[in-house]
Parts: C-alpha cells; structure tokens; sequence
C-alpha cells in the first residue's frame, strides 16, 4: 500500500517536473543550431545548400576550418560582403565555430549542374587548368589542394563542387585582384595572380560543369601533401 | 638576538607594505580597464583586426573622415609620454596637453564629467597596456572643417566643461546612473538629435536623432513612445543592457555595438543604477497619439498587402498577433521601436535583418533574416506599415520610397 502511494507521488512529481519543464520552453524558439542560423537561410538555403541566386554559395558539407575562417574573416572586415559583415560583426568566436560545424555537418544531395553556355574548347581549357595546371606559367592544379575528386581536404581546404560558375568566376576574380585575402601564406592570392580572365571563365565552367556525385565529403586531414605553405591549411 | 629579530621584523614590514603597494596599484588598474570598458574606449581606439587601442579605425563624419589616435602607452606613438594631469585634462577640457583642439567625434562634451579619481584609473589602465608604435593617421577633413580653429565655435555652442555634479534631491543609486549614462557612457552622443553643426543642445539631451553617416535612428531615451524606459521593469532593461534581449526588445545595429563591447562588462550594480536613471528621465506616460487614420483605399490596400506578406515570412518566429517569443524572437506588438515616429530602424531591420550581440549572458543569440533580397520595396513598406498598425500599435505606415531609400543605407 505504502509502496504503491510512493509510487503514484513519485509519478506525479515527475509529471509535474516535466510540467513545468514544458512550459519553461513553450514559449521560447527551438533550442537548436537551425533555428539559431535561420538568418543565413534567405540566402544559403535552409541546410545550406544554396539558393536560386548564382552568387551566393553552398556552405553544406564545405570543411568546418574552411566555414570558420571564413566567418572570422567576413567579422574582421577582412572579406569584403556588407550584408556578411554585418551580420556577423559582434557575435563571438565559439558562436561562429559552431555555426561552421553546423553548416559542415549539413548533407544535402549536390544540385545538378545547370547546362553551360561556353564553347567546348574552353571547356577542354577548363579541365587541363583544373586537373593539369599549368607549369610554365607557374598555375598548379585545382585538384594538388581541392583534391583529386575536388572535395576539399579537412580543416580548411573547400570542396569546389555544387557551386555556380558566376560564384567561382568573382571568387578567382577577387583573388586576383587583392579584394579577397588569407592568412598568410596567402596560396590563392598567388595561384589566381597567374590566372588570365580567359582561364577563370575556363575554369569557372568546368567546375560548375562538375556532375554531382553521392560522397561529397572532404577527404580527412594528410590525405595528400600540399605542393607549397597556405595559410588556412597550417601543416 | 634581539637587532636580528627586528631587522627580521622591519623586512617583513617592508615586504608587506609592497604587496600592499603593489595590490593597490593593481586594483587601480584593473579598475582603469572596467572604467575605460563603461566608456567603450575600444570601440573607436581599436582598429578592426588592429592591436588593441592603437587607433587608425576610419571614422566616417558628415565633415570627412576622422582617424582615431594610438593610446597606448608608446612615448612616441602613444600617449607615453603623458602625465595624469595631461590624459584629465583630455577628457575633462577636450585639448590635447600643448592645448590643440580636439575634434568632438572625441565624447570630450560627455567625458568632461569623469571624476578625476576615474580619469587617473583609466588612464593607470592604459599605462599598463602593450605599447604600439603605430603612428597616427591625419585626418580626412573637407575645407573648411580641416581647420582645427572652428572647433571654438563648437564648443562654444554645445559644450559645457565640468564634472558630474549629483542631485542631493535623488538616491546614490540615480545618482550614480546619471554619472555613467551621461558621462563615460556618452549616451547622449547618439541618443540626441544632431544638428548641421554636428552638435547637440543641452534642452535636446536624450531626445533622440538618426545617427550620421550610419543611417540608424537612435531613439530617445525621454519618450516612453520611443525608446523611454517609463513602463519597462528594471529587469527588462537591465537584461537589454547586460545580454542585449529582453521580453520588451532587442538591441540591433550600432547599440548592439556598445552592449557586445561596453554594457555587457558592467557590473550588476552599475547595470541597475543606470536602469533606475533611465526609467527615472522617461516622461510621464503621454497620452497616446491620435490613433492613425488610414486616409485612403491606398493605404488600406498597402495594409492588406503587408498582412499577406507578414502572415507568410514573420508570423512563424513573430507570432499571428506580434507577440513573439521574448526575449530570442521580440514581441512586434506593443514595441515602441516599431511604433515610434521614425520608420528608419523597422525598414532597416526588414531589410538587413540582423543578430543582437553575443554576450555573457546570451552567447548564442538568435538571429533576423535579411529580406531585401526577398521582399519588393511595395512588400516592405506594406509589411512594416503593418506591424506599426496591426494590434493596437499607434505608428503611421510607410512608403515604398522610403523602404527603397534605405536599401542603400550603410551596413558597418
């Protein structure tokens, strides 16, 4: 008898418990990372997976080194984007690691490409720039540091696929004018100095052109080495 | 025996009596740093990605841009080879120690009223910081406002020098609000409307103006229809203040600014001496506006279209009555920012959306969406004239030339 009452109070006390625990967060907005990056959403995508406009990329799935550096630099000033460095202007920097895990950590399925409108040749120019380089004038290839399958390598190497050539083509552009920079060793600031407009177009389409494949994943940490310092990607 | 014990003795003494010296000074400096925090020394000091309070951040003024000075303790660089009387009389006279003018994008009009014991902490602080040699940018300014001379006028105009002097009819705890909201915390810098002199009358203090060159409205801080605190709790505006989101509202823009770098580091005490003032300077409840009449079938149709817009893209976070879930997702209805006269901060926020600070107390905030990308200059000016309309909020609707005014407006 004495048990059962026990028993029934304790039911009731964590009923109750629970009770109060509902209507602590009725009122209150999930308790999640999504909800917390619904801001970035308009633009990137609800799991960020991109959105109609060309030149806003896909964050999902990109390496979470990548995303943090480039959210602390967008903070800094150092990424030049109004809306960007607004918002993140006075969030802290645990914050943005965690919106860059999330962001990593999302896997939605890759877009098809769209259809290109450059001729093949360019695109033949494309592939040799982004598989082969270029020795004499000094371009590596996209895949000796995006990797062979252009997954991007963990911490801070960027898959390339599933972005839309207009985002590659500004992005190269930017580079090579100094508006867009990295720590340093700043690699890319030296790779797209050696790249004419010609061969962004060329390798802006081929990489759009890329078909979507089922494992996007950046390869882990040391895959492969490197063929020279950068400084997003510390040895 | 008895010479070594009190040798012994008087080297104790002497001991101690530096630890003590020693403790002082560090509490003096640590002091310093809170002070030079409640006046947000860094926000200007510090250049983005800069070493700390080594200057050079770009001010843009409607004079030209003004470039802010390297106080860091380098002799030559820095403020090194200053005494304490040379930084009180900085902050207290608005001249530099050979007595050159100081331009008053310097809150030398609100500085004025530091104490000197607080002017010789600070600047104990700023002693104790790593020195930098980073020279001084000179300033940007158009003819004639690149002559140093005009600032007399200024300062004839708007500013009266002298410290704090406390209102024996009002508690220490007002008192000491007063202290920091109009002195380190130079409020009134923004909180005041600014003239075409760039300054700002003493009757006008706290009334409120749009903020130049950011294109923010800093509402004021007497109108309980604007951002007055008369009908907030104390916990409301302490929470605004310390975390930067409360159940009545949220801090966006250029005051998120001073809550992520200032406010946050006040203590519990300071942060409730200011509320307490603050509520104290709001004026009586006003009697509400005439209730807005909608004049014609256009703006009836500009309410209805806004309805349809906030139904699908606001209601999920702000609620089908504007309630909201404070203090992450603020309440639309009943907001004075909503409501007040200025139609700047709501169109700001439908279009730019924004996070609130990243505090202590809310690390994670959560963050608007930027609709501008999403939303036509109609659906803007129909969605914010009606939230300023919908559920008894009293504030008139706008038009979609203002809404596409601001789209240019800038965003840091």
């Amino acid at each position: 008898m004495f048990a059962r009452d026990a028993a029934i109070a304790a039911a009731l006390v964590i009923l109750a418990a629970f009770d109060g625990a509902a209507a602590q967060t009725a009122n209150q907005p999930p308790d999640t990372m999504s909800a917390r990056v619904e801001a970035c959403t308009p633009c990137h995508g609800n799991k960020g997976e991109g959105t109609s406009d060309v030149y806003f990329p896909r964050l999902a799935g990109k390496p979470s080194g990548y995303l943090y550096n480039q959210l602390l630099a967008f903070r800094s000033g150092r990424r030049k984007y109004p809306p960007m460095n607004y918002l993140l202007e006075f969030l802290p920097d645990p914050y943005l690691e965690a919106m860059a895990e999330y962001f990593a950590g999302e896997h939605p399925p890759l877009p098809q490409p769209a259809p290109s409108e450059v001729s093949k040749d360019v695109m033949a120019q494309g592939e040799l720039l982004v598989t082969g380089g270029d020795a004499g004038r000094n371009i590596p290839a996209c895949v000796s540091c995006h990797g062979p399958g252009l997954t991007g390598m963990q911490p801070g190497i960027p898959g390339l696929l599933g972005l839309r050539a207009a985002y590659i083509s500004a992005q190269l552009g930017a580079w090579r004018y100094g508006t867009r920079t990295a720590k340093s060793p700043d690699c890319m600031q030296v790779v797209a100095g050696h790249l004419t407009e010609a061969d962004v177009t060329a390798v802006a389409a081929w990489l759009a052109a890329r078909p979507a494949t089922d494992n996007p994943a950046p390869v882990p940490k040391g895959t492969y080495a490197l063929p020279f310092g950068c400084g997003s990607q510390p040895n | 025996m008895v010479s070594k014990l009190s040798i012994t003795l008087l080297a104790v003494a002497a001991l101690t009596t530096t630890a003590r010296a020693q403790d002082k000074t560090s509490d003096v400096i640590a002091r310093g740093e809170y002070l030079a925090r409640a006046g947000d020394c860094t926000a200007c000091h510090t250049a983005p990605e800069g070493r700390l309070f080594a200057g050079g951040r770009a001010m843009p003024t409607p004079f030209g841009t003004i470039y802010t000075s390297n106080i860091t303790p380098d002799p030559e660089a820095g403020i090194g080879k200053w005494t304490a009387d040379d930084f009180y009389r900085t902050m207290h006279s608005g001249r530099f120690p050979d007595g050159g003018l100081i331009y008053p994008a310097m809150p030398f009009a609100s500085y004025t009223k530091v104490t000197r014991a607080d002017s010789d902490a600070i600047f104990a602080y700023l002693r104790s910081i790593a020195p930098v040699n980073q020279k001084n940018k000179p300033h940007e300014l158009r003819f004639p406002y690149d002559n140093r001379q005009l600032i007399l006028g200024w300062r004839t105009l708007f500013f009266s020098e002298g410290e704090f002097k406390p209102d024996p009819s009002k508690s220490a705890e007002w008192n000491r609000g007063a202290y920091l909201v109009e002195g380190l915390g130079h409020c009134g810098m923004c909180h005041s409307p600014i003239n075409a002199l760039g300054g700002t009358s003493q009757s006008d203090a706290f009334k409120g103006g749009l903020i130049p060159m950011q294109n923010w409205y800093a509402p004021s801080l007497t109108s309980n229809r604007e951002a007055g605190l008369g009908d907030w709790s104390i916990k409301d505006i302490t929470d605004l203040l310390q975390t930067g989101v409360s159940a009545r509202g949220v801090v966006y823009g250029p005051m998120a600014e001073v809550v992520h770098n200032s406010l946050q580091y006040l203590n519990d005490a300071d942060t409730k001496a200011m509320a307490v003032y603050l509520k104290g300077i709001a004026e009586g409840s006003s009697p509400p506006p005439a209730s807005t009449v909608l004049p014609n079938t256009e703006s009836s149709l500009l309410i209805s279209l806004g309805k349809t817009v906030y139904d699908k893209n606001c209601a999920s976070c702000h609620g089908t009555q504007g309630e909201g879930r404070p203090p992450h997702w603020p309440p639309l209805a009943n907001n004075q920012s909503i409501e007040m006269q200025s139609a700047v901060n709501p169109i700001r926020m439908v279009l730019n959306g924004g996070y609130p600070p990243g505090t202590e107390g809310n690390p994670m905030p959560y963050g608007m969406p930027p609709f501008a990308g999403l939303l036509s200059d109609n659906e803007v000016a129909a969605v914010v004239s009606y939230i300023r309309t919908a559920w008894g909020n009293r504030g008139s609707p706008v038009s979609a030339r203002e809404a596409n005014e601001l789209r240019s407006a800038p965003l840091n």
